[in-house]
């Protein structure tokens, strides 16, 4: 009986939504729980800020150069490298539950396992593995699915079908009727992407998971090892929590976030000192990538909207961590706490009113590159307490798993088990991440490198629809935690900046052959 | 801004054009290799499709040309305000062949689903031929 593993994700959460990282806005106390018995990373990084390659990035434990998953639509091979099927191998119990996404969602021809695995009634799918034979999907015995909202092919979606069908309807619809990200808003001021939802809070897809997840565990024996992914759809948009939820937080008692300029003219400003396609998609005049509403033009959003979605996501970021906490509490009945390690972190950010934008692209930004990480260590592996300062990444998460199990780490995995404090972080020589961002939407390539060392956020730009690839962004951390002023051709940095990209361009991972082929819109 | 989303797929395959075509112009061989496609009944220039959970799509034969090795097909029904499918196997000279599948559609996100499925049959297409489960009526072989 060793150490077991419940890994938590949440879609698209920013690292200042939770109480423990300073966020005002939603009352976190399950969570900040954690944060205080376990280790609080400050500066923890996506290999990508779009949720297909950031989630095979986690699973893999390889950069999306490798995993080949360059953007939303690229299935990632079935037989690609697991941790899951490693912990598998190892005698864990397996389990994904929420949401997975290493496969397309736009799937009509429901040639995806993942959308395959609700219809045939199984708990999981015989599947080619890495290294040759047949095993669990991915390396999971057991799958149950959920994304953001309750049609389709998925668990969550049958089981609403099932049970309440009355519900269906009751969810902002994702997409339009042209099958784009919807722009439409249907809460108070407007807002894309938020609705008034009057679903029962009992039948929400966050408690959905939690309840699911609480089953399954109830399920194995008191001596099992085991390995659960708990994977929360929320508080990626739509910002549709239950109705009767909205009391929690007032969107118009929301002071609008630092990030966001109020003045339009600032706005403008700023946008205009960084690369060509921000000023382009805030006015609506580039659409680079399918994750946000080619019918929205973002300098038309206004500071109410801002608040809105802010106090929407606030809310669907509260419900999670009462979901974690009704889980833990299973746990704790259950006599597992002591010898559970809890990760709790997400795929990538959201912009939230970051200067005047919401959603995600192309922007190596905080907003979506600073994510909330949490590790609390089982209390038998007797870790002390601590905050992480040194640049982490979700690349790092599948090599932490196998060192809790007591695995080998694989070689194929690029990242390194997660440092327990700031010294064992320089002792290891853990100090920088790489980013990377690949998209290719009718005929609009974008392709973007950006590394995070010394305090420093630096990002480059291959040639494509908009760069000719000499453009840049370098932020000071410390000094600029906005991001608002673009220090890639001030001299006085000059020979830093020539320093960041040759060690960028020097640790550039190495990459999948054959490219791998967009198969779906996401 | 183009005003019709554009997808091409293709592959280089180790067989010859007349072999590939002699397969890929039948309309009715459409699910031994496009995914998730269970059935195609053709009658004269209608061809149904039946796709994931049942769901039937009308399709137009409009080309059907050995000379050219050119099939065009536009789906009739579903979410399509305009479609166009080709299909061209090019002779490479050294009896190897190219095949591409070109898909326009409106609106733009299904000719990404439908084009990103083309390239997953294009795969198994060139998996077949070059496994030689083509080679017992493969032209000239049969």
């Amino acid at each position: 009986m060793g150490r077991r593993i419940l890994f938590i994700t949440t879609d698209q959460q920013r690292y200042d939504t939770l109480g423990c990282n300073g966020g005002l806005l939603s009352r976190t106390p399950v969570v900040d729980g954690l944060a205080a018995d376990g280790i609080r990373y400050e500066r923890a990084v996506p290999q990508s800020v779009v949720c297909m390659p950031s989630r095979s990035t986690m699973l893999t434990g390889q950069h999306q150069a490798t995993h080949g998953v360059w953007m939303n639509g690229v299935p990632l091979p079935v037989d690609a490298p697991s941790v899951a099927a490693v912990l598998h191998d190892a005698g864990y119990r397996t389990a994904l539950i929420g949401k997975a996404h290493f496969e397309p969602f736009l799937d009509p021809f429901e040639r995806f396992n993942e959308n395959r695995v609700a219809s045939l009634g199984t708990d999981t799918i015989e599947a080619p593995q890495y290294g040759g034979g047949v095993g669990p999907h991915r390396g999971f015995d057991h799958l149950r699915f959920a994304t953001h909202g309750a049609t389709g092919y998925l668990h969550y979606a049958k089981w609403i079908a099932a049970e309440h069908p009355e519900a269906i309807g009751d969810y902002y619809s994702v997409i339009d009727a042209d099958l784009e990200v919807n722009a439409e808003g249907l809460g108070d001021t407007g807002a894309p992407q938020v609705k008034h939802n009057p679903i029962e809070r009992d039948w929400y897809h966050t408690d959905w998971v939690a309840q699911r997840t609480i089953d399954w565990l109830g399920g194995l024996d008191a001596d099992d090892d085991w390995f659960c992914w708990m994977s929360f759809p929320d508080p990626h948009h739509p910002w549709d929590p239950p109705e009767s939820e909205l009391h929690r937080v007032p969107w118009s008692d929301v002071d609008l976030p630092a990030g966001y300029p109020e003045s339009a003219a600032e706005r403008e400003r700023i946008l205009d000192a960084k690369p060509a396609q921000w000023r382009r998609w805030y006015d609506g005049t580039l659409v680079s990538n399918y994750e946000a509403p080619p019918a929205w033009v973002p300098a038309a959003m206004t500071a109410d909207q801002v608040r809105e979605v802010n106090a929407m996501n606030a809310i669907e970021v509260e419900l999670i961590d009462e979901a974690i906490g009704r889980v833990l509490a299973e746990i704790e009945r259950r006599g597992w706490t002591d010898d559970v390690d809890v990760i709790v972190t997400t795929d990538h950010g959201e912009l939230q009113g970051d200067f005047g934008l919401l959603f995600k692209g192309p922007y190596h930004v905080d907003g979506l590159m600073r994510l909330p990480l949490i590790w609390r260590p089982a209390a038998s592996a007797a870790v002390e307490p601590a905050t992480v300062t040194a640049p982490v990444g979700l690349i790092d998460l599948a090599p932490t798993f196998t060192q809790i199990a007591g695995v080998a780490t694989p070689e194929w995995m690029q990242g390194a088990a997660l440092p327990v404090s700031d010294t064992d972080a320089q002792t290891r020589g853990i100090d920088q991440q790489l980013t990377a961002w690949d998209s290719e939407l009718f005929g609009v390539g974008m392709y973007v490198r950006t590394i995070t060392r010394d305090g420093w956020v630096c990002t480059t730009y291959l040639p494509g629809a908009v760069h000719d690839g000499t453009e840049g962004e370098l932020y000071s951390l410390a000094d600029d935690p906005l991001q608002r002023e673009n220090r890639w051709d001030d001299p006085a940095v000059r020979s830093l900046r020539d320093d960041l990209v040759a060690q960028l361009r020097a640790s550039l991972p190495p990459e999948h052959e054959p490219r791998l082929e967009l198969e779906a819109p996401v | 801004m183009p005003v019709v989303a554009s997808v091409r797929r293709q592959q280089i395959i180790n067989a010859s054009a007349d072999d590939v075509w002699a397969f890929v112009g039948d309309p009715t061989t459409l699910p031994q290799w496009f995914p998730g496609v269970q059935s195609a009944v053709v009658d004269g220039d209608e061809r149904t499709i039946t796709i994931g959970a049942g769901i039937p799509l009308p399709e137009r034969i409009l080309t059907n040309d050995p000379i050219l090795r050119r099939f065009q097909y536009t789906v009739t029904g579903g979410f399509f305000r305009h479609h166009l499918g080709t299909i061209d196997v090019f002779d490479l000279g050294d009896g190897r062949c190219l095949i591409a599948y070109a898909t326009d559609a409106e609106p733009d996100v299904m000719a990404l689903v439908i084009g990103g499925a083309a390239g997953a049959g294009l795969r198994e297409l060139k998996r077949q031929f070059e496994s030689g489960e083509h080679d017992d009526t493969a032209s000239g072989r049969a």
